[in-house]
């Protein structure tokens, strides 16, 4: 039973609240903020999920840099109301179109609107999209998406590929098109998020993906779907040790550890030929998720070295390996390293060879950056208040098969007794990479229920794969 | 368009509320304006003056001024209009009782409308005034709601029934609601409808279950064997949220055999499937909970649930899989062994919040054992160079928690020794508290340990707990260290710098152990040590000071007996949480208790424990019939029985320090009891020196030394136990002695097969137990776990009582014992009368 439920900013204001039992004070969300925002003094931790503050749970979100929150008396389940919460982000996204601070501001009254069905007395009620559709009177107020920063997993492909339309994924479920008709069309993503540790030595030491099966469909009619993946699929491995890598074979079989599904799927087929059946609701939700512990190829590997280069000096190179197809690039890559805490200079040197390189050395933010002519603009800085090394690749796209290098020198203040590695690194990555996916697990066909012969819905089956812990330790 | 919520206004409301103030103003004569009026476009004017009220409304801006307004312009057919008149009433009318009186014409108008939504809109909107004069108003919507032929509007009125019950429960009862809800509950097509009638019942019955019976049958009801089956077959038919409350109640059910746990079982494996992590979490507590009484069938759900749970925790949002992570550890924490070979899972990634960081590093100390220790104290020791210092430290005391689980010692003690070479800090500070701890439980690898701890320069130990171990193995391995007695000379030279109490404590007595060892090279620093510690402002340093003083002062070779005794290895190191704690979060499995790491007595007041609630259980305590004449209040006892089962753990959380102390003399050696039993000879102070450990747990490494007294624990053979056939003890004084006295008995019995078959209801263990003088104060539960507490008196002491908490688990025929007794030296006769006269159940 939820008490109290409120949406705040980033700065703590109330952008909606909704009082359900009256069982916890007004100011509860002024409680929360400080809570959250000074929790527990020491060395700057995050504050957990849920927290109890004088007899008040607060269980809480963070979804678009919004904090969305309940608040109980109810020793409740802790999964309930978080995916509760997580499910009323998404319910008010698919009817905003876009979820942040400026829509809900615009849209308060609908989400008011949408709370009332939602939720009653703490219990919840529904949070079908498409059900609440009927009791929802309110018309959403666009907010311009091409202005805003880029959310969620979707987001991802506004970038990079011209492929898709950027404003297909972030439009409201009731609202309409320009033409008066509703445009159909079907979006399926394949997002895989992937975890890779690699041992000094580049071998590999733990590598998982975690993937998700997320559809969002502006079909009408709700026409039965059906979704077809790789035939030779298995789930489940035999025997308790997932981290047996001898068994599977380079090129076989995808094995997936364990998987669930959405409860509009019918598995009746799935079995026998690995086919989804699913009559798709309205609004974004994920048709399945998995897990896999199978060997499979890093899409990047890297190198790190960190070598002692006379008393106060140290060097170190990065060195990155795309390890795919030339067709495919990623984007947004960036590289960090913690360094020594009595690093006092660095210096920076990218591929030799590169000719019309211009550094600047900026004293006041204690950054350095350093730019490539032509094409190329690579950041490299120097945090020093966190003693990070950080490597933004922007501009460009790491084509796969290509190889970059960093080399930095760095100056330290005082002579270092112990091991530098053990001072130094671990580092760690993150990249997107569109169109790549690691585990291998294909969408063979997106079949539509036809209801008439001119029927021929927009499909758009995606894959993107980005990095979630990619570390290489030192 | 924008509403008024500007991002430059503060969030408080105070500095917005002059300009609110006109703001407010300003719009009541705008909406006096359009009450009225029906020209075009009037509803859209309403629309936008509205938005401007309810974000006032949501900012915190006081806008109850406009509610006559507000309640003028209503009067429209526009739904948005309606919906936002609502939402400002149910705000404002607990604060405006008369006002609200305005609002009741026209929504008992829209409870007729033709539109069902309308209707559910006005229903819904009526019981939320929560204005208690107003409930005459209610009772016939609520009626004719729960009729309605439309689902929505009884999904409205079954919810609207629990609203009505919290304004006046009175009314609502009185008008035979729950009756309503419970033939809706029963019959209704609509799933939503049911899982609200659901949730209302449970709530007015427990509720209601502390005054009646009646509540009490019908709660117990809901549990019933054709209620269960009824919603369990249809389980696809609710929502998700529906079939978590659905799946809550059959985790409380009790089947009547195996095969029904199987039926169950089999009926949900497909939840465990679901996306929805709340689902697949209640599913696997039915699971739990069914097998609980079959050993092996509860190990195959842990192997079934593994996989689901992972794949829960790798991709949910980082809150929820937080929530999931949180019920593995627990799962992880009891039964380590069925995780041993899924350690990988639990390596952390480096963007992890530190909170998950946390329940991984107690995870993989948990499931390390021979075959994995090395690869997981490889990966801790990665941890242990991280530049999240929080999380280094954890890592190493993880480092050391596995050392002391024996596996692998020899590279471990290794690996603790380069981390002294780190000079880092943090990483030598935590590094030395394990040193300590591991030499205490392995004193044969102080050679090698001794040689890396002398090459510390104690300057560079800055933090109190490392510097007290460092003070504490300089003390302890004084004869192997060749600087021992120099070091410590310089540290009391810097007595007065030194501002932690507890290194005091500690160099006083690693001072004198060392005085023992190498007499001539300590003296003066002895001597200095003690004028210091005389003069110390700390009184416990100051006690400790002049102990030793009078001590050395009678006699050398006692003090040495008593400061520095030979001593024996610890074996076990006392667990922090008792396993009864334990094992009550986990009968609160898929709750906030899991995440807390504590029961929900700990956090929630009593009328908001929620469906998981263990007061259940304690609710249903019912007072000894046939103890009448004991002048019981059974209500006052019920009141406060929680207060009794707190003040239970506390004490035993309490003594953890002092059992950790004399474990170190000797395993198992009762302090709390045979100490002072063995003691009445010797002098004061040696006494109250042996009282120490409770008052001052704190301090407890240090008197360590203190409690290894070699005395033997001789406890003259008691004469014969002799029971008070009628004894008298109140409730009150009950909890009171249950608080204070220590656990001076606790085991478990296994019970005859007679005994269990007998054992129907608690009434039969209580008048067995009357007829050997031993009283039952309180006793609930069903079968097949029964909980009781008796008391005794002796015969010839009418002082001297013991107390007995005795849990029987009939299935399994065990009886888990403790006895608390004011005198101590007879518990464990009385402990014999008292299990022999509980194996006689049955047999007469």
């Amino acid at each position: 039973m939820i008490s109290q439920f409120f949406v705040l900013s980033q700065r703590g204001d109330n952008i909606v609240f909704r009082d359900y039992r009256g069982e916890v004070q007004k100011g509860s969300a002024e409680i929360f903020f400080r809570k959250v925002k000074f929790w527990k003094g020491d060395e700057g931790e995050d504050a957990p999920p849920v927290f109890n503050a004088d007899g008040v749970n607060y269980v809480h979100v963070k979804v678009a840099g919004l904090l969305f929150v309940a608040t109980t008396r109810v020793n409740v389940s802790p999964s309930l109301v978080l995916e509760l919460l997580q499910r009323i982000a998404r319910v008010i996204k698919d009817y905003l179109g876009v979820l942040n601070e400026d829509s809900l501001r615009k849209n308060f009254v609908l989400v008011y609107e949408l709370l009332d069905e939602v939720i009653d007395f703490g219990y919840p009620q529904t949070t079908s999209t498409e059900v609440l559709k009927s009791y929802i009177f309110n018309e959403p107020i666009e907010v311009e998406a091409a202005r805003l920063p880029p959310l969620g997993p979707a987001a991802m492909f506004m970038q990079g590929t011209k492929r898709m339309p950027g404003t297909a994924v972030t439009k409201s479920v009731v609202a309409n098109e320009p033409g008066g008709r509703k445009r159909e069309e079907i979006f399926v993503d394949i997002i895989e998020k992937i975890s890779v540790t690699f041992s000094s030595s580049g071998y590999i030491l733990t590598s998982e993906i975690d993937g998700t099966i997320q559809m969002k469909s502006y079909l009408t009619g709700n026409p039965e779907i059906r979704l077809a993946l790789n035939e030779d699929l298995i789930i489940g491995r035999n025997g308790s040790s997932v981290y047996d890598y001898r068994n599977s074979a380079g090129a076989g079989a995808v094995i997936l550890d364990d998987c669930n599904f959405h409860e509009s799927v019918h598995l009746d087929n799935f079995d026998l030929d690995r086919t989804l059946m699913l009559v798709p609701t309205d609004g974004e939700f994920s048709v399945m998720n998995y897990r896999m512990t199978q060997e499979f190829k890093p899409p990047f590997r890297v190198n790190a070295l960190i070598e002692e280069a006379g008393s106060l000096k140290a060097e170190v190179i990065l060195k990155i390996r795309a390890d795919f197809a030339p067709s495919i690039t990623a984007n947004t890559i960036s590289v960090h390293m913690p360094l020594p805490k009595y690093t006092t200079r660095v210096s920076f040197e990218l591929e030799p060879g590169a000719v019309g390189n211009t550094t600047d050395f900026k004293e006041a933010s204690k950054k350095l950056e350093w730019g490539l002519k032509k094409a190329f603009f690579f950041f490299c800085s120097l945090s020093l208040s966190f003693f990070l090394l950080l490597w933004h690749i922007h501009n460009i796209q790491i084509v796969g098969g290509s190889e970059h290098t960093l080399r930095a020198k760095l100056t330290f203040s005082q002579e270092s007794h112990a091991n530098i590695t053990k001072e130094a690194g671990p580092v760690s990555m993150t990249f997107t990479i569109p169109m790549y996916n690691a585990s291998r697990l294909q969408v063979r066909y997106l079949q539509i229920a036809k209801k008439s012969r001119t029927y021929n819905p927009y499909r758009w089956v995606r894959y993107v794969t980005q990095a979630n812990s990619y570390v290489a330790r030192i | 368009m924008a509403p008024p919520v500007q991002s430059s206004r503060s969030p408080s409301p105070s500095p917005s509320q002059p300009s609110g103030k006109s703001e407010v103003s300003d719009l009541k004569l705008q909406l006096r304006n359009l009450a009225g009026s029906r020209a075009p476009g009037t509803d859209d004017s309403k629309r936008e003056l509205f938005k401007k009220v309810i974000s006032y409304m949501t900012i915190g801006v006081d806008v109850s001024s406009l509610f006559s307004e507000m309640v003028m312009c209503s009067a429209t057919s526009d739904v948005v209009l309606k919906k936002m008149c609502y939402l400002y009433v149910g705000n404002y009318a607990k604060g405006n009782p008369d006002l609200a009186l305005l609002t009741i014409n026209f929504l008992q108008k829209d409870c007729r409308d033709e539109d069902p939504m309308i209707r559910g809109l006005a229903l819904r909107s009526l019981c939320t005034l929560r204005v208690a004069n107003l409930v005459e108003y209610l009772v016939g919507p609520l009626g004719s709601g729960l009729k309605d032929s439309s689902g929505y509007v009884r999904m409205v009125a079954s919810i609207g029934v629990l609203k009505l019950y919290h304004i006046s429960a009175a009314v609502c009862i009185d008008s035979d609601f729950p009756s309503m809800l419970k033939a809706l509950f029963l019959n209704d097509t609509d799933a939503q409808v049911v899982a609200n009638c659901l949730s209302s019942l449970q709530e007015i019955w427990t509720l209601e279950a502390n005054t009646s019976e009646e509540a009490v049958r019908e709660k117990e009801a809901l549990l019933s064997k054709p209620v269960i089956y009824h919603l369990l077959n249809r389980i696809k038919a609710f929502s998700e949220w529906a079939q978590c409350l659905v799946l809550d109640l059959a985790s409380k059910y009790v089947p009547s055999d195996s095969n029904e746990i199987f039926d169950i079982m089999n009926l949900l494996e497909d939840r465990l499937q679901h996306a929805n992590g709340a689902v697949v979490l209640a599913t696997i507590k039915v699971f739990l909970h069914l097998t609980l009484s079959m050993n092996d069938v509860h190990q195959q759900v842990y192997e079934r649930i593994k996989a689901p749970l992972l794949t829960l925790v790798s991709t949910g949002s980082p809150e929820q899989s937080y929530a999931v992570l949180s019920h593995l550890h627990l799962l992880v924490m009891r039964a380590p062994i069925l995780f041993s070979s899924d350690y990988k899972h639990f390596y952390c990634q480096y963007n992890e919040p530190s909170y998950v960081k946390k329940l991984k590093l107690e995870m993989l100390t948990a499931v390390a054992n021979e075959s994995n220790t090395y690869e997981i104290v490889t990966e801790l020791c990665e941890y242990a160079a991280n530049v999240d210092v929080p999380i280094a430290r954890e890592s190493i005391r993880a480092v050391g928690k596995i050392a002391l689980q024996q596996y692998d010692v020899n590279a471990i003690v290794d690996r603790l020794l380069q981390f002294l070479e780190m000079e880092k800090d943090y990483v030598t500070a935590e590094t030395l508290v394990l040193v300590k701890d591991l030499l205490r439980k392995y004193p044969q690898w102080s050679h090698d340990c001794i040689a890396v701890v002398g090459n510390i320069s104690s300057k560079n130990v800055q933090e109190p707990k490392a510097k007290a171990a460092l003070i504490w193995m300089l003390g302890e391995y004084s004869q192997d260290m060749l600087d021992a007695p120099y070091i410590l000379e310089s540290l009391v030279d810097n007595w007065d710098d030194e501002h932690s109490a507890e290194v005091r404590l500690h160099l006083l007595t690693a001072v004198l152990k060392c005085f023992f060892r190498r007499p001539p090279e300590t003296q003066k620093a002895l001597g200095a040590a003690l004028a210091a510690g005389l003069a110390d402002s700390h009184q416990d340093v100051h006690d400790r000071a002049l102990f030793y003083y009078r001590l050395l002062q009678y006699d050398v070779s006692l003090a040495e007996r008593v400061v520095d005794p030979p001593k024996q290895a610890v074996s076990v190191f006392a667990d922090t949480q008792s396993s009864e704690i334990k094992d009550r979060i986990f009968d609160e499995f898929n709750s906030l208790s899991i995440l807390y790491q504590k029961p929900s007595y700990m956090f929630t007041d009593k009328e908001h424990r929620g469906p998981f609630e263990f007061s259940e259980e304690l609710g249903s305590l019912s007072v000894g019939e046939e103890s009448a004449d004991n002048v019981i209040q059974s209500r006052r006892f019920e009141a406060s029985d929680n207060d009794l089962l707190l003040s239970t753990t506390e004490k035993e959380e309490n003594k953890v320090p002092s059992n950790n102390g004399s474990a170190y003399s000797a395993p198992d050696f009762d302090v709390s009891s045979a100490s002072l039993v063995a003691m009445p000879g010797h002098s004061e102070s040696a006494v109250s020196i042996i009282n120490l450990p409770t008052h001052a747990p704190e301090s407890s490494s240090g008197i360590d030394d203190l409690l290894g007294l070699g005395l033997p624990a001789t406890i003259p053979s008691p004469p014969p136990l002799k029971l008070n056939a009628k004894p008298v003890l109140d409730p009150g004084t009950f909890q009171r002695k249950w608080g204070q006295l220590p656990i001076s008995l606790s085991q478990e019995e296994s019970l005859s097969p007679h005994g269990t078959a007998a054992l129907t209801t608690p009434q039969v263990l209580l008048r067995h137990m009357q007829s050997h003088s031993i009283q039952c104060i309180a006793s609930g539960g069903q079968a097949p776990n029964f909980k009781f507490f008796f008391f005794a008196q002796k015969a010839d002491d009418t002082a001297a009582f013991f107390l007995v908490e005795c849990l029987i688990n009939t299935s399994s025929a065990k009886a888990q014992i403790k006895i608390k007794a004011d005198d101590g030296s007879a518990s464990a006769a009385f402990s014999a009368l008292f299990r022999s006269a509980l194996s006689a159940l049955g047999m007469s």
